[in-house]
């Protein structure tokens, strides 16, 4: 018979055994398990995270900053600018006119519904066409803004994360007063983490006379952005630089993925130490509980590495079932939940959920087989340079 | 005494050494012995002697440290581990002690693991298993799980899964040596009848006059030595 049945031979009646040592096998899936819903969960906010400051992004949608600027917040741009802006090529057009909004934002205190302590949320001044420039904007509860009015509308994941931006409220900022009318949501993204008014009324009361901070176009195909952009750099009236809105918002985003990931796979790491380690004693314990046995099988005539095969796939299999325990328990427990953090390259508040993908369970069941890989590996080897005669005799 | 056979096993100026920490102990020295084909040979002696290292040696599971075993006509102290794995499964079936039975598999799963090794069809492998365990006497426990089987029972699983192969030499280690006195004569009963109507060499480590007595012959080590005679 060939080596691979050799290795299924073993490897089943190594399977079949794993209930007479039920507790350290327990013990390596539960560890496992718990590395991989760590992994999972640290994972999915910055996953979650991700999605709702790209899932709005679009390939024909652009925004206009200042040249130098990295974001909204250090940019800035007259109603001229903006005019031009409008002119140029590649920009989708209505009746009205360019689909196009200029914007501004500032930032007001609201207090958390969860704690109860105020934090940064952006309130942005759009034009009349930023739901027709944006992908997903609808209005789900209340009206839009009128403009000219103090109204404003709140994103779905404002509205939830924040009090007081409950339809028919009334919000004191600064010196003025401004009434919820609305609640808008926008496929998940990050404008759900925003309230929106009228820019026109937003610039007196924040006194930043007829200045925007961006301009964001509707183009009339994706493919119009290289037209666009070359337009733009070819008018020696702007200073101004153009970003596909996709790129933007995951350009926005790195700065807090990357540290999630890194804090997630440092702890990940720390604890998969320890999950290996388990995995370790369990299978030097296993492959001691059965060392008579195996010197059997060599006496028999079955070969070393069909041995180490074996030992190594019951380490996996044990793994893979805490990883998929642990995955499970992730999935189950976390994806959607909803919560909100502070973006700091903005500096605002970003409201998402928890979101568990497939590629991330995937690469959490690898964590797992990866470890028990590792752990089984070691004892494997012992188990194959068992000198046969002596383990014979064990008893 | 030999035959006057064909030898099967020759056992040619054979030292044997371990290293226990710093010490050398020599188990085995100038040890030399043939086995003619058909025997039934009984080693006896005294703990320590040597005698399961000599049947390891003879089995391909040691190497001596000089000296040489010829089974046939193949010399083992010059296989590689591979060429021995696959020596051992086509020429010998050891009987233990203990049996050594996986406790996760039936007897008849027991007896058809040295037919893993082979290219037989499953259902080749099925005839050869329910063949071996008539020959024991044990078909109608053939679902049996160790655990549920005597003593000597298991012993005969364990032979079964030594001649399911048709293997050319049979080693035991002790094989009535957990057992009661009727389960022992039992086993070695059946291990007679492979000797004399199969033809099966047979090499038996064994502490019982009783036992060496079925043997066709009985040679006595003593510290390491041979001899014809018991020491007294």
């Amino acid at each position: 018979m060939n080596w691979i049945s050799q290795i299924v031979a073993v490897a089943i009646f190594n399977l079949r055994t794993i209930p007479n040592r039920k507790g350290s096998a327990i013990t390596t899936v539960v560890g496992i398990a718990g590395v991989v819903a760590v992994f999972v969960g640290v994972l999915s906010i910055a996953e979650g995270f991700r999605a709702a400051m790209t899932v709005s992004g679009s390939d024909d949608v652009v925004i206009v900053l200042r040249s130098g600027a990295d974001s909204e917040m250090n940019s800035g741009l007259s109603r001229e600018e903006t005019r031009l802006i409008a002119d140029v090529p590649g920009v989708a057009r209505n009746a009205e006119g360019a689909l196009l909004s200029s914007e501004l934002f500032v930032m007001v205190n609201l207090p958390k519904r969860s704690t109860g302590t105020d934090a940064n949320v952006p309130l942005r001044g759009v034009g009349k066409e930023a739901a027709s420039v944006r992908h997903n904007i609808q209005i789900v509860s209340g009206r839009m803004f009128e403009l000219g009015r103090n109204e404003v509308i709140a994103g779905a994941g404002a509205a939830r994360s924040f009090a007081g931006l409950d339809v028919g409220n009334k919000l004191r900022v600064g010196q003025n007063e401004w009434e919820v009318v609305g609640v808008f949501t926008g496929g998940g993204g990050s404008a759900e983490s925003e309230v929106w008014t009228d820019a026109a009324v937003l610039q007196p009361a924040y006194n930043r006379g007829d200045t925007f901070q961006s301009v964001y176009a509707k183009l009339t195909s994706p493919d119009s952005f290289v037209q666009f952009r070359d337009a733009l750099a070819a008018n020696p009236q702007l200073k101004v630089k153009a970003l596909l809105q996709k790129e933007y918002l995951a350009e926005q985003s790195k700065a807090l993925t990357s540290f999630i990931e890194t804090v997630g796979v440092g702890i990940t790491a720390l604890m998969a130490l320890g999950a290996l380690f388990g995995a370790l004693n369990t299978m030097y314990s296993a492959v001691a509980a059965r060392t008579r046995e195996i010197a059997t099988l060599r006496a028999i005539g079955f070969g070393a590495s069909p041995i180490v095969f074996s030992v190594l796939l019951e380490s996996v299999a044990l793994a893979i079932v805490g990883g998929v325990a642990g995955a499970a328990g992730a999935y189950f427990a976390l994806d959607g939940f909803q919560t909100s953090t502070i973006n700091f390259q903005t500096f605002s508040q970003i409201a998402f959920a928890f979101t568990v993908t497939p590629q991330l369970l995937a690469k959490a069941i690898l964590w797992a087989a990866a470890i028990g890989m590792l752990g089984g590996l070691f004892p494997a080897i012992r188990a194959a340079r068992l000198p046969i005669s002596t383990a014979l005799r064990e008893t | 005494m030999s035959t006057g056979q064909e030898v099967l096993v020759r056992v040619e100026n054979v030292e044997k050494t371990f290293r226990r920490g710093s010490e050398e102990v020599h188990v085995l020295s100038g040890m030399n012995l043939d086995v003619p084909s058909g025997e039934f040979l009984a080693l006896m002696g005294p703990s320590g002697s040597g005698k399961t290292t000599l049947l390891n040696l003879i089995g391909g599971l040691d190497r001596t440290t000089t000296g040489s075993v010829k089974i046939g006509s193949e010399r083992l102290d010059q296989m590689s581990d591979r060429q021995l794995a696959a020596w051992r499964a086509r020429h010998v079936g050891f009987v233990f002690q203990f049996y050594n039975l996986m406790p996760a598999l039936n007897a008849e799963r027991n007896v058809e693991l040295p037919l893993l090794l082979t290219h037989l069809s499953r259902a080749q492998r099925k005839r050869h298993v329910q063949t071996a365990l008539e020959v024991v006497g044990l078909s109608h426990r053939a679902k049996h799980y160790p655990r549920t089987l005597s003593g000597g029972e298991q012993q005969r699983v364990g032979i079964a899964r030594a001649i399911v192969t048709d293997p050319t030499l049979l080693l035991c280690d002790e094989p009535t040596g957990d057992l009661d006195r009727k389960s022992g004569d039992e086993i070695l009963s059946l291990l007679q009848a492979l000797n004399q109507d199969q033809g099966k060499t047979i090499v038996m480590v064994t502490h019982d006059p009783h036992a060496s007595n079925r043997a066709t012959r009985t040679v006595y080590l003593e510290k390491g030595q041979l001899s014809a005679e018991k020491p007294e």
